[in-house]
């Protein structure tokens, strides 16, 4: 197994720049989760890593060796296509030992391998059947079966359950997850599904327009978003954004919304007067009378526990999420309250986020 | 009462519809079957029933056309007939009947030979090429990608004869003229643009993900190639091969300007054998009988990749 180090990655099709300087490190035995929406940059960066893509420019490191220009044939990987690629010539037995075929193992080593892999998938008694009659779990294992038959340095996956019918796709999460676990592999994970990503990842790398917003663990994307885009993308509903405008100094603890002062985590850093963003997400608004934004029932989402309740303010629409128990009637009017702590703010032109003691104690690890 | 319920189904056709349509299929079938049936049928008639009128489609069943096929005769007087031995074999004493010896074997088996080894020769090439071509186009950025392709298809925009007189000057300064490969490597360069049009459309419907994952399993490009896409483009292979063989197989323009002794095809012989001693319309329709062998033999025994490879690759999986 082995380190992954990714370098000011950049990829150019003719005009179209598909991958902007992209930078991140999938340490020896993690999961990393390569998460954005389609578009977005991120198979293409798995197939950079996979050697299926060579870039215009950067380097990626496998355990230190630098690997950026060698064929994907050496660089000792395997990779998992979304649509499995499971050769339709040859019955599940021969796709899982063809790769072992290549590097010339005796048929009687290969054989004991393959009933290995397919032991760890549970699927044994599927090795001699041909791969076109499979359900498409059973086409994923095998699929899985050929990536790990050959105890690679590292698993590179791209949307391997984006075929599946939801119901199986919950059941693989936590398969793919425990066989990640049990073989202690590196494994990069492309997924435009943020709850796969939320579920699996020990570090998410969000993307947008080629570039990678935020590296980090699924709870620090939740809760100290790096910028707009990765705070809009992450959580359902996402979170909720009043745009103000004023200035900030070092170490203020509260913000002019309106005609009400609202109180924020620390800042960190001072802005000059500019256009900012307050983040919230739903499940930090409160319902209380002497709230600080007013506003109007708009309709309720019913989820069970919880409810979305959505309130028309001055601010546009926001989100709120409350205790079902709890009954409203459209058109009623409620105070919105925001919890200080969990608040988060941006810099509107450039969507970054502003740093403030949010982001202090377990930022950013 | 079943029938009664059953409501009227809109994708189903009804039965007056599907006999309809079986009995134009039928129909069309017996019109294109009647040459070929009259053809078989003239190779088994003596000669003077192949040009009775009417014609006999009764008639009792004779071997001459196929001697007259495969031998030559000389004419001899009766006296010197009797005075040889016992005929030897069937065409000797059917020869004699007619007051004539067998001098010897006829050309038409090393004319059917060179057809072969040309047909088979040129087919096997020009699907080589066009299989390695259109993997090419299919799967890397070439530069002036669509003009390459569409100057390729142009060559097949004008008949090829047209550039008949300048191939046959050409030929014979550079000496192909005659000869078994000049023929192949003409009738690849007609086939080759067939070729690499009909398989790049099925390498395109090959997803690139089976070679993707072969190389990251450790293959090498071209072995990703031959273990990986080979096998899954067989259909559209085996289909291309049909249509390159029966082109190379019947053409009939070419092989008379440029051969004429060596490497004579079977096309421009078999009408040659009209003229040796009457008007031999049971050895022309053997010769022709014999000739359709071999595409026949060679599309039956392709016919489960033909089923699915004509449609050309419009049905996705």
């Amino acid at each position: 197994m082995a380190q992954i180090k990714v370098e000011a990655l950049d990829k150019s099709f003719g005009a179209f720049h598909a991958v902007k300087s992209a930078s991140f490190t999938v340490e020896d035995g993690q999961f990393l989760c390569l998460l954005g929406p389609s578009g977005c940059g991120k198979t293409t960066t798995l197939r950079m890593i996979a050697g299926l893509e060579l870039p215009t420019s950067g380097t990626i490191r496998l355990d230190g060796e630098d690997v950026t220009m060698n064929r994907a044939s050496a660089r000792d990987i395997a990779f998992v296509f979304q649509l499995f690629a499971l050769y339709p010539h040859m019955n599940v037995r021969r796709n899982i030992g063809f790769p072992l075929k290549c590097e010339g193992i005796s048929a009687a080593e290969r054989d004991r391998r393959v009933v290995e892999a397919a032991r760890i998938l549970r699927i044994s008694h599927l090795l001699d059947r041909s791969v076109s009659g499979l359900a498409g779990g059973d086409r994923q294992r095998v699929a899985l079966g050929r990536a790990i038959v050959r105890k690679p340095k590292c698993f590179l996956m791209d949307e391997p359950l984006g075929a599946l019918d939801t119901e199986m796709r919950e059941a693989m999460i936590h398969e793919l997850r425990s066989l990640h676990d049990r073989l202690g592999a590196t494994t990069v994970y492309v997924t435009h599904d943020q709850l796969e990503a939320m579920a699996m990842a020990d570090r998410i790398a969000v993307m947008n327009n080629g570039v990678v917003e935020q590296v980090a663990s699924p709870r620090d994307i939740y809760d100290r978003p790096a910028s707009l885009f990765v705070a809009d993308f992450i959580g359902s509903p996402p979170m909720n954004f009043l745009p103000f405008r004023s200035g900030l100094q070092t170490g203020a603890e509260a913000i002019r919304l309106g005609e009400r002062d609202v109180a924020i985590p620390a800042a960190r850093e001072a802005m000059v007067e500019s256009e900012l963003v307050l983040g919230v997400r739903p499940e930090h608004v409160r319902f209380t009378d002497r709230g600080m934004v007013r506003g109007e029932v708009y309709g309720t989402e019913y989820l069970g526990t919880t409810q979305i309740v959505t309130v028309t303010t001055h601010y546009g629409a926001l989100k709120a999420r409350s205790p079902s128990s709890r009954s409203f009637r459209t058109g009623e009017t409620v105070g919105l309250d925001f919890r200080p702590d969990t608040l988060s703010i941006f810099d509107k032109a450039s969507g970054r986020a502003i740093r403030t003691a949010l982001h202090e104690g377990g930022a950013h690890g | 009462m079943t029938s009664a319920t059953t409501a009227h189904s809109v994708v189903e056709p009804s039965i007056t519809t599907r006999r309809f349509a079986g009995s134009l299929v039928v129909l069309y079938a017996v019109i294109t079957m009647i040459p070929l049936v009259w053809i078989m049928l003239t190779a088994f008639k003596s000669p003077d029933d192949a040009i009775s009128y009417p014609p006999k489609v009764m008639f009792k069943p004779s071997l001459e056309g196929f001697c007259n096929l495969f031998t030559t005769r000389s004419r001899q007087t009766p006296e010197f007939i009797r005075s040889l031995g016992p005929p030897q074999g069937l065409c000797d004493s059917i020869a004699r009947s007619r007051n004539m010896v067998v001098a010897g074997p006829s050309n038409y088996v090393p004319r059917f030979i060179n057809s072969l080894i040309i047909a088979f020769g040129s087919t096997v090439l020009a699907v080589a090429l066009g299989t390695l071509s259109a993997y090419g186009f299919s799967r890397f950025r070439v530069p002036l990608k669509d003009d390459l392709l569409f100057f390729i298809l142009s060559t097949r925009m004008m008949p090829p004869i047209a550039v008949a007189i300048p191939i046959y000057l050409m030929y014979r300064t550079i000496g192909l003229s005659d000869t078994r490969l000049g023929m192949i490597l003409l009738y690849t360069s007609v086939n080759v643009s067939l070729a690499v049009w009909l398989l790049k459309g099925f390498i395109d419907e090959i997803p690139r993900e089976y070679e993707e994952a072969a190389m990251i399993d450790g293959y090498t490009r071209f072995q990703a190639f031959v273990k990986v896409v080979l096998p899954q483009a067989t259909t559209g292979i085996a289909a291309t091969a049909i249509f390159c063989l029966i082109f190379a197989w019947n053409e009939y323009a070419f092989a008379v300007l440029l051969t004429s002794g060596n490497a004579q095809t079977a096309p421009p012989f078999i009408p040659i054998i009209i003229g040796e001693g009457g008007q031999d319309w049971p050895a022309v329709a053997a010769g022709t009988t014999l000739f359709l062998v071999p595409i026949v033999v060679f599309t039956v025994l392709l016919r489960k990749h033909l089923l699915r490879g004509i449609t050309f690759g419009a049905v996705r999986k």
